[in-house]
């Protein structure tokens, strides 16, 4: 039998993935493919014209998500992701535009950029992958490192109050926002096609597993340990207040869907704003404008 | 490359009365910028302020930024969504805008930056005149890459070099930057906005070969690779690391090799293509003065003090500052006295004037730390300096 006919040789989502590039640089263990593979089964349960979909990524370890799926995909600098997906967007507002990347490209060095998407309510879709730490370099503490943590950057253990990501999206005016961890694939799949059918910022937190740095540092096992922790401490509240959703050091996860809601968007705003301030003047952006 | 007519809808043809940063904003509309993204910033902040009045009304968008982070990053998205993208800043809000200017090489995406000059370094002089961000346009960006910078000394040529900006920056696939200052910036003049159809424009250089056989950053012919946009099925991939032709990630010495010096080639090999000087009575000069943007100005005044002095002088106006005209500096530099180099910063072109010179001919720099322009005798003093 030929390498390529045999049936654990075939990736089953390979249409979606350049498997030129496989084998990718994830850690064994980790969690990001898994939110991948959900991703591209949402993908596949859509019925959206798959080039029209483009996907934009930071930099780290969730980054590299980009250079694997087979869509336009931008691999771009660290926290830039969602003001690139931005340009992208309003320049081309007929496409789906999703932002796949890490807690600390999104939440860190790029926080400024996604509470300002959420405000103006831009119409993408944000996938975070939060993993507690910055992997790619090597276990540093985060934005999203839950106190008491050990980090490689936090040696004596992390004294700084950590960000509950659905609570800072959803008070900046993300009008969807979803969390969930890397042991519910189904319900982020669920998420990612739901969020594909709205219209609006969209973000969606998957807690993950780091194995390598996070789970080694603070003794925590492997994969299976970490999916173990979240089946016992997960719990799902569809609609809980985010202001409850705070995370403490291997604590309870609030898991759910909590705020799904509709608002015009930020070329709804503009159009409808300039259309009656300027009349005839003005052209209707996005109709005829690609 | 292929030449098209600019779309009537963004070109406000005239004579008008315009400052500079407000001719920045007309000649970008003229050259077919749809797409703006800024953060205001003093002196440039007209510029965004034009734009967003008149973009909404010829099919464009504006949009203001949270940073100057976002809107280098929110351009380049725009470029590859279809657009050509512009947008305008000052020296804090250029250092800002470094990291993605980088990327923008990198990634072999055109964007048009303006940078209305003040006086630095950190908030420095935020309403006075400065030309301290030359060498930061040429080398602010880590690594190694190539763009090119022109230098508007008018209202008039703030309209005309954007629409060249953005020829030059769609030609290379380059960022390329209009390098004004707070004086130009501010100085009405009469601006004259010629006809639709006689500005002639670049078209970005599309790819129309088969989806499957699409390599978007294989060189052509003339080193630049052609490029698609984000929504019509190529499904291409690319990213800020070093990459091979395919856009894909190779992070090894051999493909840097190929991918940083295809970056530095494709402007240093055009150079002489680029490059766009204004000389006066160079041929018998003893003394060449060189000067950019609102100091060519300022120099005109003491060259006419040399000229009646009896000095033979020669002026070269840089247009384009980056890449810099190496040859013709370093053809000159064995027939004359000296240059004189007055610039509103410590010594930054001079340097290059001084490396190309070689020793053959001494480079006199006339600094001025900003806030305002020289004083014409300071110029003319070293003119007499130069001729001696």
């Amino acid at each position: 039998m030929k390498k390529e006919d045999r049936l654990e040789e075939k990736n089953p989502i390979e249409s979606l993935l350049r498997m030129d590039r496989i084998p990718h640089i994830w850690c064994p263990g980790c969690g990001i493919g898994t939110v991948v593979t959900s991703f591209a089964e949402a993908l596949h349960k859509s019925e959206l014209d798959l080039d029209k979909v483009a996907i934009v990524s930071g930099i780290g370890c969730t980054g590299r998500v980009a250079g694997y799926v087979k869509l336009d995909s931008f691999h771009t600098t660290h926290g830039r992701a969602i003001p690139f997906a931005t340009g992208l967007k309003l320049a081309h507002p007929e496409l789906k535009v999703v932002v796949f990347s890490g807690d600390g490209d999104i939440a860190g060095i790029g926080g400024n950029h996604l509470i300002h998407a959420a405000r103006r309510n831009m119409d993408i879709m944000v996938i975070c992958v939060n993993n507690f730490n910055y992997a790619m370099t090597g276990g540093q503490v985060a934005a999203t490192t839950p106190k008491d943590a050990n980090a490689s950057t936090a040696p004596y253990g992390n004294f700084e109050y950590s960000f509950s990501l659905p609570y800072l999206a959803e008070a900046a005016g993300a009008t969807y926002v979803a969390r969930w961890t890397a042991l519910h694939l189904r319900r982020v799949t669920k998420s990612i096609q739901e969020a594909f059918n709205r219209r609006g910022f969209s973000f969606i937190e998957v807690i993950t597993p780091c194995v390598t740095l996070y789970a080694r540092r603070n003794r925590l096992g492997d994969g299976l340990n970490l999916l173990k922790y979240y089946y016992e401490k997960s719990e799902i509240q569809h609609g809980a207040d985010t202001r409850t959703l705070d995370i403490s050091y291997q604590g309870k996860l609030i898991v759910g869907k909590f705020v799904d809601k509709e608002k015009p968007t930020f070329l709804d705003c503009m159009n409808e704003h300039l259309a009656k301030v300027l009349g005839e003047k003005y052209q209707l952006y996005g109709e005829n404008n690609d | 490359m292929k030449k098209i007519k600019a779309d009537p809808k963004g070109v406000l043809t005239g004579a008008h009365y315009l400052d500079g940063d407000h001719s920045l904003a007309e000649g970008g509309l003229a050259a077919g910028c749809r797409f703006f993204a800024g953060y205001p910033i003093t002196p440039s902040t007209e510029t965004a302020e034009r734009f967003s009045e008149r973009i909404p009304k010829v099919g464009g968008i504006f949009i203001q930024m949270e940073d100057e982070l976002a809107s280098i990053a929110a351009l380049i998205g725009a470029v590859w969504g279809g657009k050509k993208a512009m947008t305008v800043t000052s020296g804090p809000g250029f250092s800002l805008m470094m990291e993605n200017i980088g990327l923008a090489c990198m990634m072999e995406t055109p964007i048009v930056i303006a940078n209305v000059q003040r006086g630095g370094p950190s908030t420095g002089l935020p309403t006075l005149t400065g030309q301290q961000d030359m060498m930061q346009a040429k080398w602010g960006s880590h690594g190694d890459y190539e763009i090119i910078a022109l230098s508007p000394d008018s209202p008039q040529e703030c309209f005309d070099l954007t629409i060249e900006a953005f020829n030059l920056s769609e030609t290379y696939r380059v960022p390329t930057f209009v390098m004004t200052d707070e004086c130009v910036g501010h100085m009405h003049e009469k601006v004259v906005i010629p006809p639709a159809e006689e500005i002639e424009l670049v078209e970005r250089k599309w790819y129309t070969g088969p989806k499957d056989k699409y390599l978007p950053y294989k060189p052509d012919k003339d080193m630049i690779p052609f490029m698609v946009k984000a929504g019509d099925g190529y499904r291409f991939h690319t990213t800020g690391l070093t990459r091979d032709e395919r856009g894909y990630p190779v992070i090894n010495a051999e493909c840097q090799d190929v991918c940083v010096h295809h970056l530095v080639d494709k402007i240093n090999k055009n150079a002489d293509k680029i490059i766009k000087l204004e000389e006066q009575e160079i041929d018998n000069a003893e003394v060449i003065v060189i000067s950019y943007g609102i100091t060519s100005r300022v120099t005109t005044r003491a060259v006419e003090q040399a000229r009646k002095a009896g000095i033979k002088i020669g002026t070269i106006r840089l247009i384009t500052v980056w890449p810099f005209p190496e040859k013709r500096i370093k053809e000159l530099a064995k027939k004359v006295k000296a240059f004189v180099v007055p610039e509103i910063n410590c010594g930054q072109v001079v340097l290059e004037v001084e490396r190309c010179a070689a020793g053959q001919a001494p480079a006199i720099h006339v600094p001025h730390c900003g806030g305002w322009v020289h004083d014409p005798d300071d110029i003319f003093k070293a003119i007499k300096e130069a001729a001696k």
